[in-house]
Parts: C-alpha cells; sequence; structure tokens
C-alpha cells in the first residue's frame, strides 16, 4: 500500500508543493487535501483584480476540481482540521471525519490581523483574505458609500483601489507618515499618494485608530487618538497578516512566530511538514508567494525521498497591483550612514529611481513610473554583483550597458539567467527556450508553459517584451496602461476612438469615454488636444486652454517667471539685417541675454510676459519667424557648412537643410522632432542623434530616423539611401507623418521606433511607395493649416488679452490704471 | 467691509482660464472655470512663486506651469503631498462684469 499523504490547508503554498512533488514523483502518494474554504485552489494574489473587476473568479482558479481528480488526489473543500492527533497519527475535520496519515503537511496560511480596539468585532469589519472578503466588499458597494480601509499598505491599498472602483469614497487611514513604509521610501511614497488621490481615494495620515463605533453592531464610524471621527459604512482592515499557527500548537509542534521548520521544511515532529505564510523559517516569515514557492520546490523534494534541497531562506521584491502604477522595491531601500544613494527624478514624467550601494554593491532600490529594469537591480542586488565598471550609466537600466546605438533593445540584452517572473524563478533564458522549442506565440500559452506571469502578474510587461523580441516583430500588443488617472483607456485606445468615432472636440471625448473628471487633467488634455489636431487637422480648433504655458504663449517660461524668445534661422543660417534686428530689439527691450542656442540660433532670454507681442511685431517686421524652441513641434534643423564651400562637401547641406526647414517648420508631433543635414560622412551636423537627420553622400543621401540626444543618447538607424532632393523631402515628410499619427503623445521617435521596430516603419515608408506618398500627402495638407507664424497671429489684437493684466491699481494712491486692450 | 470693485468682463477671461489683475505690487489671478465660475488667487504659487494664471485649469484646481504643483482653487491650498496655500480673494460675478473684494 502507497503511503499516505495528508494536506492541511488548499492554499496557494500547499498545493504547489503537491504539484512540484507530482511532477518528480506521481506515484509516491496517496494524497488527500482538506481546505477550509469551499472552492478548488485559487490565486490569491488576484483577488485585488477581482475586487476591481479585472477579473473573475474563474479566471484566478489555479487547480480545478478536475486536475484533482486527475491525479487522483481527494478534496475535501469546506472542511477544516480542528485537530492533529500526532500519535495515532490521524487528522480529525469539523465534520468528525478522521483519517490517518503518514506524512502530514500544514500550509494554513495567515490570518489578516484585526486591530484589537472596541468595535472591532461589529458587521462591517473585515479583513481582506479570501474570495468571501472580496464578495463582501462588492456586495457594500453596491448598497452602501462610505469605506475606510486601515493600513497604507500593499493590501490597503489594492482594496482601497477596489472599492473606489466600484464608486465607493474610500479614505485610506495610515499610521505612518507616508504609504508603504515598509516597502518605498518616503519620496516615493508621497508621489504613490499624489496619483491615487487624483483618482479620488482620501487619506488620513498619521492616524491611529482607537476605537469603531457604530449602532445594533453595525459599523457607523471610526475614531482616532487625537479626536477625529470619520463615517463608515465598512471598515477594511489591512495592518498586516499573523501566521495561522493554532492547529499546529495546539498539536504540541513547537511554534514561536509561525510554525517553526528547518532547511528541508520539516517541523520538530519529522513526519510533519510545513510550508507556506504559516510557517517561521532560520527567523524570517514571508508574506509573498515566491518565498512560498521556493519552500514548496524543497519540501516536494524531501517528501519525494530525494534528500538533496535545502531552503536558505529568500530576498523578496514587490510590486503594487494597481492598474497603471508602476511601483518596484527591494532590499533596503534607505540604506544606513556607509551607503550612497543614486537618485533620478523626472517630475513631469512621474518617474523616481533610487538605488542603494554600499561598497559599489546594490543593497536596494526602488522604482516608481517606471519599473522595466527592476528585475536587473533585483539580480544584480542578490547575486553581490560589483556595479563599478558600469555605475554611471547604472540608473538608465540594462539596455544602457554596451554601446548606446544600434539594436539596443533592452530585454535583447537582459542575460539568460536574469529572473523575469520573481513570483516563480523563472528566467528570461527559460521563456526563450520555452517559445523557441514549444512554438509560442501568445502571452497565455508562455504562462500556461513557464509559469511566468501566472502569478501576481507583474512581469507580464517583459513577458510581452520577450515574446516580441523573440517571435520577431509581427508580434505587436495594445498597450494598456491608461493615460492618465482621469481614465482607465490607453493612449492608443483614445486616439482610435477620435478617428473611429469621428470625435472632434475635447468635451466630446472625455463624454464619449466616461472620463472621471469634467476637464481631464494637465497630463490628459494636452495629449487629448493633440490626437484630435493631428487626426482631423482640417476640421478641428486647437485649443490653446489645454496647451502647457509655452505652447499657449508661444515662449519658454524661465524659473523667475520671464520667457526666452528664439526667432527660426532656417537652415542656421542668418543675415546682417537679421542680427541687427535681432540686437536692436535686445536693446530695446532691455533683453538681460543673448545665447546662441544648442540648435544654432540665437536665444533672448529674460522677457516679461506683456513684453513678448512686442518683440515678435519687431522680429516679425525683420521677416523673422517663431522658431518653436518651446513646443513639441519641428524645433531646428541643423546644417554644416557643405559643399558650397566646405572641401570634403559633397551636397549642398545648407540649402537642403533650408528646404526641410521650410517643409516642415511649424507643424505639431507627439514630442519634439529634430533634423540636421550634414555635408558628408564627417557629419559635423550631428546628424546621427536627431529625429531624422540626413548624411550626404557622393551619389545622394542617407537617411537616419530616430536618433536622440538628450537623457537617453541613442544613434539613428539608417531608413534609406535616397539620389534626389526631392526623395529626401517626400521620405522627411511620410516619415513625421507616420510619426505624428501613431506615435503616443510625449513619445520622442527614439521609443517610438524601439517600440515598433525600425522594420516597421521601413516596411511603411521604404517597401511601400503608395504609401509613402499617400503620408507625404497629408502631411502636406496638414501644414496647409497649420504653416502659420504664431508670433503674426498673436500680435493681432484680439489674442493680445493673454499677456496684459486685465486691469492695474496703482494701490498706494487707489488711482485705477486701466490697461489698454490692444 | 464689502468694498467690491469692478475688474473687467467675464467674456475677457477664456474659458479654463486666466488673467491678471494688478494692485500695486501684488497680482492677483482670477480664474473662469469651464461652468463659469470664477476663483481669485494670489498669482504666486506656495511652492517657488510660479505665475499661476499661466498654469493649465481643470475642475476647480489649476496646476502650476512651473513644477506641476496642483492648487485648489477654492481653498487656495496645495494638493497632498505638497504643502502650502496661495490667498484667496472674494470674488463675484453680476450681470458678465467681475468685482472682487478690496
Ligand atoms: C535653449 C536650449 C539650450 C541652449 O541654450 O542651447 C535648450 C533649452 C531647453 N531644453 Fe534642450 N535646449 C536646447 C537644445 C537641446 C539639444 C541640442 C540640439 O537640439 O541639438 C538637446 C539634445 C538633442 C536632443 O533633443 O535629442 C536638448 C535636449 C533636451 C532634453 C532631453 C530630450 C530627450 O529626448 O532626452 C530636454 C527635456 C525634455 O524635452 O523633456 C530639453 C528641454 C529643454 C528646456 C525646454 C527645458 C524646459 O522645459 O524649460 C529648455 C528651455 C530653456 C529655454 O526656455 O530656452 N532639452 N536640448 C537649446 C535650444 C535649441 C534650439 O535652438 O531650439
Ligand atoms: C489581496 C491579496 C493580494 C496579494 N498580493 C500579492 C502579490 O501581489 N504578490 C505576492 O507575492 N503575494 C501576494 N499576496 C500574498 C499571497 O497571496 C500569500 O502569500 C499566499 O497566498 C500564501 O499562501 P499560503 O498557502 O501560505 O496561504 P493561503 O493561500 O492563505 O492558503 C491557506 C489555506 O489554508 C486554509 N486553512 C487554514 N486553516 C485550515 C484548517 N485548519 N483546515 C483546512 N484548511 C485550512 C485556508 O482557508 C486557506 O485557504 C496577496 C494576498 C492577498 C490576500
Ligand atoms: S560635414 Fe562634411 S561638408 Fe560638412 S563641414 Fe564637415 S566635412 Fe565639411
Ligand atoms: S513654483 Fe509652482 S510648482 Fe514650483
Amino acid at each position: 500500500m502507497k503511503e499516505r499523504l495528508v494536506l492541511i490547508g488548499n492554499g496557494m503554498a500547499g498545493v504547489r508543493t503537491l504539484e512540484e512533488l507530482l511532477k518528480i514523483n506521481p506515484d509516491a502518494y496517496d494524497i488527500t487535501v482538506f481546505g477550509a474554504e469551499p472552492y478548488g485552489n485559487y490565486n490569491r494574489i488576484m483577488l485585488s483584480p477581482m475586487l476591481t473587476g479585472e477579473a473573475t473568479l474563474d479566471e484566478i482558479m489555479l487547480n480545478t476540481l478536475e486536475w484533482y481528480e486527475e491525479n487522483s488526489i481527494k478534496l475535501h473543500t469546506g472542511k477544516k482540521i480542528v485537530k492533529i492527533d500526532r500519535k495515532n497519527q490521524t487528522v480529525i475535520a469539523d465534520d468528525r471525519s478522521e483519517i490517518p496519515y503518514d506524512r502530514l503537511l500544514i500550509a494554513t496560511g495567515s490570518n489578516p490581523f484585526i486591530l484589537p480596539v472596541p468595535g472591532s468585532d461589529f458587521e462591517g469589519v473585515i479583513g481582506f483574505r479570501d474570495v468571501n472578503d472580496v464578495e463582501t466588499m462588492l456586495a457594500y458597494a453596491k448598497k452602501a458609500k462610505h469605506a475606510v480601509v486601515i493600513g497604507g499598505g500593499l493590501l490597503g491599498l489594492e482594496a482601497a483601489n477596489g472599492l473606489q472602483k466600484n464608486g465607493m469614497k474610500v479614505r485610506v487611514v495610515h499610521l505612518g507618515d507616508t504609504l508603504m513604509n515598509q516597502q518605498l521610501d518616503s519620496e516615493s511614497g508621497k508621489m504613490l499618494q499624489k496619483e491615487l488621490e487624483v483618482r479620488g481615494v482620501e487619506f488620513l495620515m498619521g492616524a491611529s485608530t482607537k476605537e469603531i463605533i457604530g449602532r445594533n453592531k453595525k459599523v457607523q464610524g471610526v475614531i482616532f487618538d487625537d479626536g477625529r471621527e470619520i463615517s463608515a459604512d465598512l471598515v477594511v482592515m489591512a495592518v498586516g497578516i499573523k501566521p495561522d499557527i493554532e492547529l499546529a500548537e495546539s498539536a504540541g509542534i513547537y511554534c514561536n512566530r509561525g510554525i517553526v521548520v528547518n532547511d528541508t521544511m520539516q517541523t520538530y515532529d519529522p513526519k510533519i511538514y510545513a510550508v507556506g505564510e504559516c510557517v517561521q523559517h532560520r527567523n524570517s516569515t514571508y508574506g509573498l508567494v515566491a518565498p512560498l514557492f521556493e519552500m514548496g520546490k524543497v519540501c516536494a523534494n524531501h517528501l519525494a525521498k530525494l534528500g538533496y534541497g535545502r531552503y536558505e531562506g529568500s530576498v523578496t521584491s514587490t510590486k503594487l497591483k494597481v492598474t497603471g502604477i508602476d511601483l518596484f522595491s527591494a532590499g533596503d531601500f534607505n540604506g544606513d550612514d556607509d551607503c550612497e544613494r543614486i537618485v533620478y527624478r523626472d517630475p513631469s514624467q512621474n518617474i523616481y529611481k533610487k538605488i542603494v550601494l554600499k561598497d559599489n554593491r546594490i543593497q536596494g532600490a526602488v522604482l516608481y513610473g517606471n519599473t522595466m529594469d527592476g528585475p536587473w537591480y533585483f539580480q544584480l542586488m542578490r547575486e553581490g554583483t560589483d556595479v563599478t565598471s558600469f555605475r554611471d550609466t547604472l540608473m538608465f537600466g540594462q539596455g544602457h550597458l554596451g554601446d548606446s546605438g544600434h539594436d539596443n533593445n533592452s530585454v535583447m540584452n537582459m542575460s539568460d539567467d536574469a529572473e523575469v517572473c520573481g513570483c516563480n524563478g523563472v528566467t528570461k533564458g527559460d521563456i526563450v527556450k520555452a517559445i523557441t522549442t514549444e512554438g509560442l506565440f501568445t502571452l497565455d500559452e508562455v504562462k500556461a508553459h513557464t509559469k511566468a506571469g501566472a502569478s501576481c502578474g507583474g512581469c507580464t510587461g517583459l513577458v510581452e517584451q520577450i515574446l516580441a523580441s523573440t517571435v520577431g516583430s509581427d508580434f505587436s500588443h495594445p498597450e494598456v496602461k491608461p493615460m492618465c488617472g482621469c481614465t482607465d483607456h490607453s493612449h492608443d485606445q483614445v486616439r482610435e476612438a477620435i478617428r473611429v468615432q469621428a470625435l472632434h472636440t475635447i468635451d466630446a471625448v472625455y463624454q464619449q469615454l466616461d472620463w472621471r473628471n469634467d476637464n481631464g487633467c494637465p497630463t490628459c488634455r494636452p495629449a487629448v488636444n493633440y490626437y484630435l489636431i493631428s487626426s482631423w487637422p482640417e476640421q478641428v480648433q486647437d485649443d490653446s486652454q489645454s496647451r502647457f504655458i509655452n505652447e499657449r504663449v508661444h515662449a519658454n517660461i524661465q524659473k523667475d517667471r520671464t520667457y526666452t524668445v528664439v526667432p527660426r534661422m532656417w537652415g542656421g543660417v542668418t543675415t546682417s539685417k537679421e542680427l541687427r534686428a535681432i540686437a536692436d530689439a535686445a536693446d530695446k527691450y532691455e533683453v538681460p541675454m543673448v545665447k546662441v542656442t544648442g540648435g544654432q540660433r540665437i536665444d533672448l532670454v529674460g522677457l516679461k510676459k506683456e513684453q513678448l507681442p512686442h518683440i515678435w511685431k519687431d522680429l516679425n517686421d525683420a521677416g523673422m519667424v517663431s522658431g518653436h524652441a518651446y513646443g513639441k513641434a519641428l524645433r531646428t534643423v541643423k546644417t554644416c557648412i557643405g559643399s558650397q564651400y566646405c572641401r570634403f562637401g559633397t551636397q549642398d547641406s545648407v540649402a537642403m537643410g533650408i528646404a526641410l526647414e521650410k517643409l516642415s517648420w511649424a507643424s505639431w508631433t507627439p514630442h519634439k522632432f529634430k533634423m540636421a543635414v550634414s555635408g558628408c560622412p564627417r557629419n559635423c551636423a550631428e546628424a546621427t542623434i536627431k529625429d531624422f537627420g540626413v548624411v550626404a553622400v557622393d551619389s545622394g543621401y542617407e537617411l537616419h530616423i530616430g536618433g536622440n540626444g538628450g537623457i537617453k543618447v541613442r544613434v539613428t538607424d539608417l531608413l534609406a539611401r535616397v539620389e534626389t532632393d526631392g526623395e529626401v523631402l517626400e521620405y522627411a515628410g511620410a516619415f513625421m507623418q507616420i510619426y505624428r499619427e501613431e506615435a503616443r503623445y510625449l513619445e520622442r521617435t527614439a521609443p517610438w521606433i524601439e517600440r515598433v521596430g525600425l522594420n516597421y516603419v521601413k516596411e511603411r515608408i521604404v517597401d511601400n511607395v503608395e504609401n509613402r506618398k499617400a503620408l507625404n500627402e497629408r502631411f502636406l495638407i496638414s501644414q496647409k493649416i497649420a504653416q502659420n507664424d504664431p508670433w503674426a497671429e498673436l500680435t493681432k489684437d484680439e489674442h493680445r488679452l493673454e499677456f496684459i493684466p486685465m486691469k492695474s491699481f496703482d494701490e498706494s494712491t487707489n488711482v485705477e490704471k486701466i490697461a489698454v486692450n490692444g | 467691509m464689502s468694498n467690491w470693485i469692478e475688474v473687467g468682463k467675464l467674456e475677457d477671461i477664456p474659458r479654463l482660464g486666466s488673467r491678471v489683475v494688478k494692485m500695486g505690487d501684488i497680482e492677483i489671478a482670477i480664474f473662469r472655470t469651464d461652468k463659469d465660475e470664477t476663483f481669485a488667487v494670489a498669482n504666486k504659487c506656495p511652492h517657488k512663486g510660479g505665475p499661476l494664471a499661466d498654469g493649465i485649469v481643470h475642475g476647480n484646481s489649476v496646476t502650476c506651469p512651473l513644477h506641476n504643483w496642483t492648487i485648489d482653487l477654492e481653498s487656495g491650498e496645495a494638493k497632498a503631498p505638497d504643502k502650502g496655500c496661495a490667498r484667496g480673494f472674494e470674488v463675484k460675478v453680476e450681470s458678465g462684469v467681475i468685482f472682487l473684494q478690496q
């Protein structure tokens, strides 16, 4: 007769152990499982998406009842084990049935910690742990308004996000000053808070719960130590978890905070093993699945009597599962006095990254807004890699190692042993191998074959990228990240709706797509405005109130509230007449600084807003127009001296630069767009780091695309070689138009090309001649409308109001000076 | 003390926009929401003095053009976690004419 194995706890760790065991020795035991919950085994992590409505109970089942049958496992759902009789080696369930065991596996998980305050036993006070809790929350969301979540950690915030998505007014109460203080430093914690506030969640920080009040044992509100009081129909306690050791303890198995186990997952009773959140191993307890799965693997190894696996503890990393919020945290993210910290912030993009180093080894990391490189940092941290040799580019991620030029796709640069799925310990190599040997094409297939992305789903983006780069550019997936907190729609979905439903105003977009805030926010409004004007150039009126101040007043705002004025210098060429006009203007308006820009033209710095229309008029009168140095638009076209004079020049780069600038000036683009033309491959105009770069050669021109100076330098890709000037202009128009139509707002050509692939662009512009001509045609149509000098427009009377005060009073004498409107 | 002074016409401020009124050295930004509500706040961001009148207006808030703080126009208060307050002024509209309280 086979030996009998009994598992108590039909949860994530216990059943994973069984799966591992069946893999190595399917016939070792007669297996019986007891689960207190009335279901098969489900993915507890996905309760958060289930609460928001992004997943159903069916979708989060890990093992269906058929799975148990197929593997001849006896499953008792809805039965709780109330006693372990170690002497007779049996377990006794709450229906008094008694089952003998040869080996016992305890995986009872943990229970939510409920604050022992008065009223904590009222109806409407719950934890967030199982399907039942989710169903309770959903039921309350249907009938009640006010929810209070106690605890601003991972679970609390996921609960809050879910409840607010279900229409409840949610307040999160947190003892500390910043959210997720176990995983985030205060800066990233604050960014998170801000982002959740935009979505409508409210926070009470530094609040210590004193009492839950109610009537007839039903919750009505919460009172805090400092006397504050708020109303509540539902209180979710998410202040922590407590290993469930009651049963083991009552059976006399040695427990401390958890059931104490050795490196083989054995308890003090050699017939009894334990895995999961209920155990304490080398003095640590865990609340994330990655360590539990490692435990399961080791435990299965011993249950199968192989006897060599050792569990030696885990280092964990964290992600938050709130759609649209990317954060990653691992290790010691604050560091001590001996640590150094590298920090990167980009407030406008909401990105924050911090790496803590000690002796040039990573101790911890916090990433907010862009978590792409989290797994890499985590790997470097666990392996204790010395980062000295690439420390200066560490912050820019793994994709930045090596030459920053061609084919520099960051997932391709990940090493094969880099861990992609932290929950299931799946490496990039495992995934690539599965894709190539099994011929996989979809994310679900990869998930099924490797388990990558099958638990918390945090690595789904990375897995998709690996799939894309392994399968080739045929694979494309829609971006699902919402544009901002006002909507769940992604950039691509919004643009699609604008085209398909022929939407012509921002209000129409907001209404059709159920925007959460009437006028959107500073993130979505400029984007939507751009999508409208670029989709319907002939129909849609540009909305200046939806433009950032620079684009609204056609000048760059400076920190002292003054503005800069940069006139266009076509192809970098100027004349003595223009320079004289600039000099005169500089004198007349007492311009504090005149500077040559990095884009081959002159910047008049430090003008007052009121002065702008006047100086523009003077520059206009001398024949100059706005240089759009402020816009998501064509910026400059840099040129070198070229064949007119240079002894090496092969073509007239100056004339070509001027032609390109005349063609494309004043066009609005998703992000800024820069060009350059060099007269020979010595490339003095640095054309190979421009969005569109032209390098002249004996036989004509090389056309380059997708270059970028700036934060992350990227060298261009070669698009095509052409012979005539006309072709250069046609390609330039076509390329700008495809970028205008397809890239997401604030995505420069470099990241856009990395996303869609060079081949994609080549197919549409080089191979498909008709499409190129059609794109260019659409560009020219849009230019007919766009190509007006905004300076000339804005100096016309009706538009000048913006620049002058509505009224001025001289306060001391109370004499009113009415500003001249015009 | 209700000393209301006339400062201009509502139609001179674009919807979701703002215009400035100068009182000696003080600049007051008058905002007009898309529901034609008006608010008046010192034209000086509590962060580093950015010109709030140049920001993007959304709902009853404005986002400062310099570093993206969002200011609640009803209270003048910066939205958490940023902390600070821009001074508010009483403003009313009668028959399309805007009055500020001195
Ligand atoms: C004026 C100028 C500096 C100068 O005095 O030389 C300048 C000034 C600013 N740059 Fe620049 N950049 C200037 C040439 C460049 C160049 C060089 C070039 O164009 O050849 C680069 C690198 C090339 C590139 O863009 O690929 C450059 C890369 C950036 C970046 C990083 C862009 C990136 O994709 O990584 C930013 C930040 C951004 O756009 O988000 C930036 C942003 C800015 C802003 C707009 C910052 C801001 O938001 O206030 C600065 C405005 C100051 C102002 O009001 O004048 N500036 N900036 C240059 C204007 C050129 C012109 O005539 O239009
Ligand atoms: C909402 C939520 C979100 C989460 N998100 C993440 C995440 O993003 N990433 C991550 O890594 N982790 C996450 N976790 C944690 C993760 O789900 C747990 O670490 C994991 O489920 C623990 O597995 P376990 O098997 O130890 O316990 P459980 O999965 O809780 O399984 C224990 C089972 O034992 C049963 N049981 C207990 N006592 C008895 C008994 N006496 N008789 C019979 N049955 C019994 C219980 O009913 C339960 O079904 C999340 C948890 C929650 C609740
Ligand atoms: S790029 Fe060529 S043509 Fe232009 S200046 Fe340099 S050497 Fe001369
Ligand atoms: S000055 Fe307003 S946000 Fe910095």
